[in-house]
């Protein structure tokens, strides 16, 4: 009876262990629509390594790598200016190799910024992948004169103005009103007053929003049925409306869009770093990533993607960036640590706020 | 002898799954999060401290927010009574026990959902171009949409519907065992209907009321989908504040500290309820 016990025991531990130490496979946490099943099924036939998605955003992503102290995970795929303070703090991720990644394949301004936006003590931690803006999606039949941060608060769409309370906000907000909150990074008393006074501003205003918008599907839903004539959202989500209505479409605003850049970034104990680098390699080939932005409409990093993008993806893209609007983007820096504390209260203040 | 340690085995076995599943998932974590509640960045690592329990009380926009969510939750359970009593009563009482069974399986549907389904359900439902308002404008009644929801009746809405029928079943199994002959002994006796309510009824139902009234008020008081989805712009949720703890500002002492109160607040509430309406823990659900 208990040799029956222990030899199953020991069965049952060398089954669960083989699911993990297979080096085989590729744990991989991202964001929806950056790894699709084609190219999954693709790399798998090209590599024989098998590939596991998990879905997630960057506050998830975090939490879930400093609890294994990052463990579970063998490719994570972090905004850029989330990297520098969670890695001073929480130590859960490998410098990158930059002689293993292909950098041939890619834009040398984004490659520039991820390195210099993620370094941390002489070394870098990210790789660029997939770079958008947060911008306005605008109602141009009932907003036509709409085009900046500060329509958010013009008495103007009273009702018709939507936002989502996150960070963004408050950058955005900020810089409509006339401030650069980037300039105030290595000054945390300023940039607690700057963001006291961006506070004070969207609470005195809250009365002209019609709600707070909490997802991709919420936003463009809002926009959609009308609700809503001026609100702040993605460059990919205002394309996907205007294909269904040309009315809607994305705007850059007059001080300023809010460029973001998300990154692959190796976990400490990430089990596959090979396979990890080898898919890096593979989704930033021009043809694959083509295929990511062509699906998405996120923008890709991937110097040479840009012949196999569709008609529908090139004209977006220039109707809504000018020249002028690209150089007037406002790359996220990397955010200092405790300033997230700052602007989560500032958040809940307005939330509260009656 | 041989029998009796196989025996002793197999209970060890059987015994082993739940004593893991209790110190491994639960025990551990919440031992783990207490002492983090205790802990803060300090100069060389982590200190001890109480700061995380103050900044509770020092910050208005915390305690008002836990004040507000569990008014809240105080006022959805006394509806979730008020709503699921006469639908308990008529399914014990009234109807046919051919009919009843039928009737509380389809009472139990929404639980085989989920809560994330019931929460969307609802957002089609209440919506400016909702199945309400729609309906409302194409009879005539209004012309332009009724703002429902993104505002606190909406999540009020919410999560009375998700948490009703943890206030239907237990008053229904207290009233299953009412004998029928009280109420005909009450009326012979000349008592008016209120009075066999007020004197029968609800003193015998009261153990399934309390620990119903239990059960809801804890469901809603932690509940995040609701508030969260169905919540306006000015509906923050306790439950919201530690969830930003964890994942935006990456402070889980201040997180675990929040939690614990949550914990230790709402028990006392429940507490303060029992002793007010004079049940005993020991008596509710039995």
């Amino acid at each position: 009876m208990k040799k029956m016990v222990v030899s199953s025991v020991a069965i049952a531990t060398l089954l669960a262990g083989s699911l993990y130490a297979d080096s085989g496979t590729l744990r991989l946490i991202t964001w929806k629509g950056y790894a699709p099943k084609a190219l999954v099924k693709k790399f798998e036939k090209e590599t024989g390594i098998k590939v596991k998605v998990t879905y997630s955003n960057n506050e998830e992503m975090i939490a879930k790598l400093r609890a294994t102290r990052g463990g579970g995970f063998d490719l994570a795929q972090p905004s850029v200016d989330r990297i520098r303070f969670v890695q001073k703090k929480f130590h859960i991720y490998h410098a990158i190799d930059y002689s293993k990644v292909n950098t041939a394949q890619l834009t040398k301004s984004t490659v520039a910024a991820a390195k210099k936006i993620s370094a941390l003590d002489g070394k870098v931690y990210s790789v660029p992948y997939i770079y958008g803006t947060t911008g306005l999606i605008i109602n141009k039949k009932m907003a036509p004169g709409a085009n900046d941060w500060s329509d958010l608060w013009n008495p103007k769409y009273a009702g018709h103005i939507s936002y989502r309370l996150k960070r963004p906000i408050l950058i955005g907000a900020a810089f409509g009103m006339g401030y650069n909150p980037f300039a105030l990074y290595s000054n945390k008393a300023a940039y607690q007053k700057l963001i006291d006074k961006v506070t004070a501003k969207l609470i005195a205003s809250k009365k002209l929003v019609k709600t707070y918008w909490t997802s991709g599907d919420t936003q463009k839903a809002l926009v959609r049925n009308g609700d809503v004539f001026v609100e702040s959202g993605w460059d990919a989500i205002g394309w996907q409306v205007h294909d269904a209505n040309k009315n809607i479409d994305f705007v850059c605003p007059k001080s300023g869009a809010l460029g973001w850049i998300d990154t692959f970034a190796i976990p400490a104990k990430s089990k596959n770093i090979e396979g990890a680098y080898k898919w890096i390699n593979f989704i930033l080939q021009p043809k694959n990533a083509a295929y990511v932005t062509n699906k998405s409409s996120y923008m890709t990093v991937s110097k040479d993607a840009t012949k196999y993008l569709s008609n529908e993806i090139k004209t977006n893209y220039n109707r809504s960036y000018s020249k002028a609007d690209i150089d007037n983007i406002k790359w996220y820096d990397a955010l200092p640590s405790g300033f997230a504390a700052i602007e989560a209260k500032a958040l809940d203040k307005i939330k509260a706020a009656q | 002898m041989e029998d009796k340690k196989s025996f002793n085995i197999t209970f060890y076995l059987l015994i082993l799954p739940v004593l893991l599943w209790l110190i491994v998932l639960i025990v551990l974590p919440h031992i783990d999060l207490f002492i983090s509640s205790f802990q803060v960045d300090g100069d060389n690592g982590k200190v001890f401290s109480f700061d995380n329990y103050t900044t509770f009380f020092k910050n208005k926009i915390y305690w008002l927010t836990f004040i507000n969510t569990a008014a809240y939750a105080i006022g959805i359970t006394l509806l979730a009574f008020v709503v699921t009593f006469p639908v308990a009563f008529y399914l014990t009482k009234v109807v046919s026990r051919k009919y009843a069974s039928f009737l509380s399986l389809l009472l139990l549907i929404p639980l085989w959902i989920g809560e994330l389904v019931t929460v969307y359900g609802w957002m089609i439902i209440l919506g400016d171009h909702g199945v309400i308002n729609e309906s409302l404008i194409y009879f005539g009644i209004i012309d332009k949409p009724i703002h429902m929801l993104y505002t606190n009746i909406s999540m009020s809405i919410g999560l009375l519907y998700i948490s009703m029928l943890f206030m239907v079943i237990p008053i229904m199994t207290t009233l299953e065992s009412l004998d029928d002959s009280l109420i005909e002994a009450a009326s012979d006796l000349g008592a008016s209907k209120w009075t066999i309510f007020r004197r029968i009824i609800i003193p015998y139902s009261m153990p399934g009321i309390t620990s119903g009234g239990i059960i809801v008020f804890m469901l809603v008081i932690g509940d995040y989908v609701a508030p969260d989805i169905l919540g306006g712009k000015s509906s923050l949720w306790f439950t919201e504040q530690i969830y930003n703890e964890f994942l935006s500002t990456f402070n889980w002492g201040e997180g675990a500290a929040f939690g614990f109160l949550l914990l230790m607040i709402s028990s006392s509430i429940i507490w303060a309820a029992l002793r007010i309406s004079g049940q005993k823990l020991e008596r509710v659900g039995s």
